[in-house]
């Protein structure tokens, strides 16, 4: 236990600087103002698909958030025997809410954006699939209790790391984070995004957030260990590794540029998938040998 | 669990599925009713994510999951492709989903009815002990408390990969097929409009770069 005080004492040291620091003070003020904003409205818009996307996009990172073990005592909200299968499946409903809410202000940019983000999609997903099978595979299961149980003797990140890299990439994806920001990208004017305004942009900007921080929380789940550690195993090893993943993608995603989507398909297509495929080969050859 | 909570949970559980029906069906005939491509498309989806529910109720934990799944990527590529090609470009404008009617109305009747009559007549409990001996892995339910041990995402798993493989790799293989065939007559080019007419272009003329030298 004492361990692990020294190392939040070091953690808080170094996070109290940047709590002073107007880069963690502007989303809360920049929040503050959606809530106050008129709602902007233009000619004939969908309403009813546009309220469908505002509850989708938040409600989906919950779903998603339901199987990760984030709990105090190490549970999942939710624990069933196709955990990979739901958090898949939550993550899956974002095509429907983006394209709703690129669908529903009657507008061109907000339209191409949510066809960005469907096409982003068709890369990211089987890849990201192939990278959650692979886990399974390992485990011997869906459910993540039985991933973290697996991973006691050496983490999933050193047997299977290109599964693991690849669902980062896929989660910055469908977050819409870094170099695929593409559908909300500033070349289409804040595409997705560009005509919503006030509470809906809050809680479609809220939820996108939302949705990075759980797809960190599941990477450190499903490769880093969850919440196991070196000195007293916990949820704070969880929080610090999430926190970590969160870092790294958020650094990342400031250093790259932004990729067009239709430079995405072939390299997800032709590179990635074989690579998620040969990988999932690998760690089924070795669960078979015993040596998993 | 005494008699009791059985009870209960058994009259919660039919509650559950037959509001989950209701939603299901409802949200079914919504797909005529609504005038826009976009709107009938998710209230398909709805109807579809209903149904997952029904099986999460039934305790199919991964057949409800990977239905929702299925369905939501089927139904957001749908979109785009109603959207695309279908006779009402942007679906702004009123629509409608159906034609010959008449005709529509007796064929769904038809369906429905020798549906209905089939499940309140096939004797299922015959059928469940001929599929699990079928599987012949010796993990089928032995008796009703057989049947309560073994982990439906497990049965289901080593029937796709046993007892049902062939059938299971011809699906694959003829819904890829298709998927190919249809992609190549839509494509309006060919390998003449890519590499020339005499095919002597060394790199293809491609409108899209994809992302890799060719």
């Amino acid at each position: 236990m004492t361990a692990a005080t020294v190392l939040w004492v070091v953690v808080l040291a170094l996070l109290l600087p940047i709590l002073q620091t107007r880069s963690l003070r502007e989303p809360l003020r920049s929040g503050a103002r959606l809530l106050a904003e008129q709602p902007r409205r233009l000619p004939a818009p969908d309403v009813l698909l546009g309220r469908l996307a505002v509850v989708l996009v938040p409600s989906a990172a919950l779903l998603a958030l339901a199987v990760v073990p984030v709990g105090f005592a190490g549970a999942a909200w939710l624990s069933t025997s196709a955990d990979l299968v739901w958090f898949n499946a939550a993550e899956v409903l974002l095509w429907v809410a983006w394209w709703c809410a690129g669908w529903s202000p009657n507008s061109v940019l907000p339209l191409v954006g949510a066809y960005r983000f469907l096409a982003q999609g068709l890369s990211y997903e089987l890849p990201l699939m192939f990278s959650l099978i692979t886990v399974g595979v390992a485990a011997g299961s869906l459910r993540v209790s039985d991933v973290l149980l697996a991973q006691q003797g050496v983490w999933f990140v050193v047997v299977m790391p290109v599964a693991a890299a690849v669902f980062m990439c896929a989660a910055a994806a469908f977050a819409s984070w870094g170099p695929f920001a593409g559908p909300m990208g500033r070349d289409l004017g804040g595409g997705v995004l560009a005509e919503t305004t006030g509470p809906a942009r809050l809680a479609l900007s809220a939820g996108r957030a939302l949705f990075l921080g759980v797809a960190a929380a599941m990477t450190a789940t499903l490769f880093l260990g969850g919440p196991a550690g070196p000195v007293a195993s916990g949820w704070w090893w969880l929080l610090l590794k999430t926190v970590l993943v969160t870092a790294v993608m958020v650094a990342l995603a400031r250093r790259l540029p932004v990729l067009p989507p239709d430079r995405t398909v072939d390299v997800a297509w032709v590179v990635v998938l074989p690579l998620t495929i040969v990988q999932a080969l690998v760690v089924s050859v070795l669960v078979l040998r015993g040596v998993l | 669990m005494n008699a009791d909570a059985v009870a209960v949970s058994g009259v919660v559980d039919l509650v559950g599925v037959g509001a989950l029906g209701a939603v299901a069906v409802a949200l079914g005939v919504a797909v005529f009713v609504v005038d826009s491509m976009a709107r009938a498309t998710f209230a398909l989806l709805g109807s579809f994510v209903a149904v997952a529910g029904l099986l999460w109720t039934l305790g199919l934990a991964y057949l409800g999951a990977v239905t929702v799944l299925m369905m939501t990527v089927e139904m957001a590529v749908m979109a785009v492709f109603m959207v695309a090609f279908m006779m009402n470009p942007a679906g702004l404008m009123p629509m409608t989903m159906v034609h010959a009617g008449r005709s529509a109305a007796a064929v769904a009747t038809t369906v429905f009815v020798v549906l209905v009559v089939g499940v309140w007549v096939v004797d299922w409990s015959a059928v469940v002990a001929g599929a699990s001996t079928a599987t012949g892995d010796g993990m089928g339910p032995t008796g009703s408390a057989g049947a309560a041990m073994v982990e439906p995402t497990l049965q289901v798993g080593r029937a796709v990969m046993g007892s049902h493989m062939l059938v299971m790799l011809v699906v694959g293989v003829t819904l890829l097929a298709t998927i190919l065939a249809a992609t190549v007559l839509a494509t309006d080019r060919g390998r003449y409009d890519r590499f020339g007419d005499d095919l002597s272009r060394r790199r293809p003329d491609d409108p899209v770069t994809g992302g890799l030298p060719r």
